[in-house]
């Protein structure tokens, strides 16, 4: 066993980038993730890596576009509505297939919204997330120890399929200090043949670009893009069941709400109602697969989110409706709590 | 002897450009600084929206394109991937880098950022054809001004070199027009320059060139070069604006 060090969420993140060999961090000051940026502030200089606070997100997201165009492993984190200035950037680092990785730590929305914890940026990160057709890599932690193994996680599949991986986490998860291990494997380097880092006399040119005037090259390479998103989704979905061997409730919840609805089941349990949960790791790619065998024995699906309801429509169609699918939710930065999530679970055992 | 080839880092492909357009020129004399300091392995160059948008296939260099705007900020990202060998330069027309761009603009220079730009300024949006730019003249016509450029509702136009010489950061700013010999060889002058910065570590240097826009100006090439020097150049003087290493010299002596 590894030692484990007390830390918050969000220097979790930071201390996990520079595990993974990230030199180079460019954000904007906002509530609730400056942590981060504080973290890579101190230890950049220190490691000769760059940190630099950006003029705006759109900026700082487009300095990330840089440094990934030279082939270096990058970052950038923000909250809600930063991501919102930053989703021009990630159309462009999309369409011109770059590696990136991106922090979400969510507040609630819409419009400056409010400081609170909040999960309902959901449709922005997995449907999307600016114009035009592309995927983002999205990845949920649900603790501190997540928030570090999946950077290191989302810097490796951001280099191995050339996309945007995007920590989605909350308020909660970047605030709150749990111990954490950073021991991790020595993770593969990528070769970057495409990298404008100078051809040194050695090498054609290299053109990092997203403009493909010709509609036939343009739908080829969102073909392209596709063909790959289509082995993300085969190899790289992740989840976890919990109690679900005999469950007749499923509950779906992600992040923190994963982390309430835990303590709701184990309270259930101990009253005798057979209830567990499936939680996405990676929201896109979504989990299909624990909800073709969970359709076939649960009776009930409740979605427990901190929105109006937006992972519903994915675990409806995971589910493909064949059992209701119900909503818990809080939203505005409130946090459901184990009482509500407990209500739910006995109210649809009724 | 030879007496005239094209310089090696600049694509021997043809160029989308009008006739009369002075983009061709601008192209040309970046790829002969670029020969001449021998810098054309580690160059990597950042292309805006606009005309100059299809850059990225006449440089013989690496290249990116950039969001609208936003070549300021690539370079930089481009500049501190790799500081010690990477030559850095944007080119930027006056609607990317003087509106929407403003803010990267700004402070690429106020951080000094080792990067060099090359500022095409021609008054109007040409690739969208022919609206107001935030350098439009006062009473110039344009698609989106058809009455001509009203102060009282838009305000003025802005004067980039002048405006980003009141700030600490910047190396170098200097302002030239490419629509006479002399002005072509005193442009190959100060781009190589800004280049020789970035090359000494000196830091921003921005090079703003008074162009010409034809097409959308309405004019013939000859009269829009004319133009230049008749409405353009008493608004826009041509100089240097900040030469600090030149300024910091001159305290010492």
């Amino acid at each position: 066993m590894s030692e484990k060090v007390l830390m918050k969420g969000n220097e979790a993140i930071a201390e996990a980038a520079l595990k993974a060999g990230c030199k180079h961090y460019f954000g904007y000051p906002i509530t609730p993730q400056t942590e981060i940026a504080a973290y890579m502030a101190k230890r950049m200089p220190k490691i000769g890596g760059t940190f630099l606070q950006a003029e705006s997100e759109i900026a700082a997201i487009n300095m990330v576009y840089g440094v990934s165009s030279a082939g270096k492993r990058v970052m950038t984190s923000s909250s809600s509505p930063g991501i919102s200035l930053k989703s021009e950037g990630l159309s462009y680092l999309a369409g011109a297939d770059l590696p990136a990785l991106v922090v979400n730590v969510q507040r609630g929305g819409p419009g400056l919204g409010g400081i609170q914890p909040s999960q309902s940026d959901y449709f922005q990160a997995t449907k999307g997330g600016g114009h035009g057709d592309f995927r983002m890599i999205v990845l949920a932690p649900a603790s501190v120890s997540e928030m570090a193994h999946l950077t290191v996680k989302g810097f490796d599949l951001a280099d191995k399929y050339r996309m945007t991986a995007m920590i989605l986490a909350d308020g909660t998860l970047g605030q709150m200090m749990e111990p954490v291990s950073m021991d991790f494997d020595v993770k593969e380097t990528y070769e970057k043949p495409w990298a404008t880092d100078g051809t040194k006399g050695k090498r054609e040119k290299n053109v990092v670009n997203s403009l493909f005037l010709d509609p036939q090259t343009l739908e080829d390479k969102v073909f392209e893009r596709y063909e790959r998103y289509k082995k993300i989704e085969e190899n790289e979905t992740l989840y976890e069941n919990y109690l679900m061997n005999d469950a007749e409730i499923c509950i779906v919840a992600f992040g923190i709400s994963a982390r309430v609805s835990k303590n709701a089941i184990d309270e259930a349990r101990k009253m005798g109602v057979k209830v567990g949960m499936i939680r996405p790791i990676t929201l896109w790619p979504f989990p299909k697969k624990p909800f073709k065998d969970a359709v076939t024995k649960v009776k009930k699906i409740i979605t427990v989110e901190m929105s109006m309801g937006q992972m519903i429509e994915d675990v409806k169609l995971a589910s493909e409706c064949k059992v209701p699918v119900e909503l818990c939710n809080r939203t505005g930065g409130m946090i459901p709590t184990p009482e509500q999530v407990l209500q739910a679970i006995l109210k649809a055992n009724k | 002897m030879k007496v005239f080839e094209k310089p090696k880092s600049l694509a021997d492909v043809p160029q989308h450009y009008c006739p009369g357009c002075t983009h061709g020129i601008v192209h040309r004399l970046i790829a002969e600084v670029i020969d001449e300091l021998g810098i054309e392995g580690n160059t990597i160059g950042i292309a805006p929206v606009g005309c100059a948008v299809l850059a990225y296939n006449y440089f013989n260099c690496d290249m990116i394109e950039a969001a609208h705007g936003r070549a300021p900020a690539v370079a930089t990202g481009v500049k501190r991937a790799d500081p010690e060998n990477n030559i850095v330069f944007a080119y930027q027309g006056d609607g990317d880098l003087a509106s929407i761009g403003m803010a990267e603009t700004v402070h690429a220079a106020a951080r000094n950022e080792n990067i060099t730009i090359i500022f095409i300024n021609n008054a109007i949006y040409g690739m969208t054809g022919g609206q107001m730019a935030p350098t439009s003249l006062v009473g110039q016509v344009t698609q989106t001004s058809p009455y001509g450029r009203k102060s009282e509702d838009c305000g003025y136009p802005i004067k980039v070199c002048e405006m980003l010489s009141q700030l600490e950061g910047p190396e170098f700013l200097q302002r030239v027009a490419v629509n006479s010999v002399k002005g072509v060889k005193n442009a190959k002058k100060a781009i190589k320059k800004g280049f020789q910065n970035q090359l000494d570590k000196k830091g921003f240097s921005l090079i703003e060139v008074i162009s010409s826009c034809p097409t959308n100006w309405g004019l013939s090439p000859q009269e829009a070069l004319k133009w230049i020097d008749e409405k353009m150049i008493p608004y826009y003087p041509l100089g240097v604006y900040k030469d600090r290493s030149a300024e910091l010299e001159g305290e010492n002596e």
